[in-house]
């Protein structure tokens, strides 16, 4: 009689992870073949984002890093980094973080593309040239013209609207993050139009 | 599917018929209507830093800290009228977009603050630009930089102070200056005389007195 053996949930994930990765041809090395398991959990298989957890594909590996260091000592802290991210980098050490970092930053980003399409315009106007009457910089200055960001700074393009709304708002809200400002300071002038507008146009940049 | 002008566009204008055919009214205004806030400093100062020491985004914005009020002044118009211009994706003319009162209240603010320098150009080639500010470059009709922006490259009226500027702006500005400046006919642009003096300039050279200038206090 055959006993049908279920492989463990934990077993599966991790091929299919490295199937994936395999795939999309990036490589994990050792140690962080392990650990990324405790990020794709929330963060999607390849750091495509779910639910609350952000896109990572693609993003800035230093602007990871950053982010790495920044749960770590507590400096960022809106309400689901608290909740889940300052325990997870609790024990996260240098090599792991920045090992974990290029890895997320070598996948191919593909945008969110879930904001809402007809607010994208107006968010593109606001993304390329700001809103001078209101004093608000244009964003493409710092994060570039397709939002892909540079050194620190993060790419926007193709994070997820709602992901996106809930950030610029928090920058209005007070919460903080230990790189310098001058996000505080821009984001707490968006209208809530604009925010969502903004939101909209960068789910869908590629 | 690639976020190209057009196709965002046809996107809206069928996400707007499809809107209007449910509205019979007017469209609602994209942003709220509310108060401008009073001085522009603080909007320069979102991307020239908060004390105007300048910031490396995407785009490297220059240091204002210290720098000549009539130069600030003369840039801020010229960037209104479209004599300096750059073709690249931020609209200049609208972010610099002062009324004239404001410009001159902006342009002493900024010359009024001197953080320190914030560096970053190569240090290896820190001597060499040193040698270049002071000295020029006679064989190739280069004259000192520091006979026109002073021996400690802080400038006077309408001549820059360079002292402290960022490592990539410099370098930018140095070889591309006729890409940016001049681009229409301004009765008062005198930063015409710059520009055979950069192209007088080698791409190594450009970098030494950029890299020096970065590290002047």
């Amino acid at each position: 009689m055959r006993v049908k053996v279920r492989m463990k949930r934990s077993i599966r994930l991790t091929m299919a992870t490295l199937a994936m990765a395999a795939s999309a041809g990036v490589s994990l090395a050792g140690d962080v073949e392990t650990v990324s398991r405790n990020c794709t959990w929330c963060h999607g298989a390849l750091g495509h984002g779910y639910s609350t957890a952000p896109r990572l594909a693609g993003q800035r590996h230093l602007y990871i890093m950053n982010q790495l260091y920044d749960f770590r000592t507590h400096a960022r802290d809106n309400p689901f980094s608290q909740q889940y991210m300052w325990g997870a980098t609790a024990n996260l050490g240098p090599q792991t973080a920045r090992d974990l970092a290029e890895y997320f930053a070598s996948i191919p980003p593909s945008p969110a593309n879930d904001g809402d399409l007809a607010l994208a315009v107006t968010g593109r106007e606001i993304y390329l040239e700001g809103i001078p009457e209101y004093e608000i910089a244009a964003c493409a200055a710092c994060h570039g013209p397709n939002a892909e960001g540079i050194g620190q700074i993060p790419r926007l393009g193709g994070l997820s609207y709602s992901y996106l709304k809930r950030r610029l708002a928090q920058w209005g809200e007070g919460y903080h993050v230990a790189a310098e400002p001058p996000m505080p300071r821009i984001a707490s002038r968006l209208a809530p139009e604009e925010i969502a507008a903004l939101a909209s146009y960068l789910s869908f940049v590629r | 599917m690639k976020v190209t002008p057009q196709s965002v566009f046809l996107a809206a204008t069928l996400a707007t018929a499809l809107v209007a055919a449910g509205h019979a009214g007017g469209r609602h205004r994209a942003v709220a209507p509310r108060e401008a806030a009073g001085s522009k400093v603080d909007y320069c100062k979102d991307c020239h830093g908060l004390s105007g020491q300048g910031y490396r985004g995407y785009l490297t914005m220059p240091r204002l800290a210290g720098q000549q009020s009539e130069y600030i002044e003369s840039q801020l118009r010229n960037f209104a009228e479209r004599s300096r211009d750059r073709d690249i994706f931020i609209n200049m003319a609208r972010v610099h977009g002062l009324s004239p009162e404001t410009r001159s209240a902006v342009a002493s603010h900024f010359k009024g603050l001197d953080p320190p320098p914030m560096g970053g150009g190569p240090r290896n080639l820190v001597a060499t630009g040193q040698k270049i500010f002071q000295e020029g470059i006679p064989e190739a009709n280069v004259p000192a930089c520091s006979a026109c922006h002073g021996p400690d490259a802080k400038g006077e009226a309408a001549i820059p102070r360079l002292a402290g500027q960022l490592y990539p702006y410099t370098v930018r500005q140095l070889s591309g200056w006729s890409k940016e400046r001049g681009q229409a006919a301004a009765k008062d642009d005198t930063t015409a005389v710059m520009t055979s003096i950069s192209h007088g300039l080698t791409p190594p050279q450009i970098d030494a007195i950029a890299a020096y200038l970065s590290y002047l206090r």
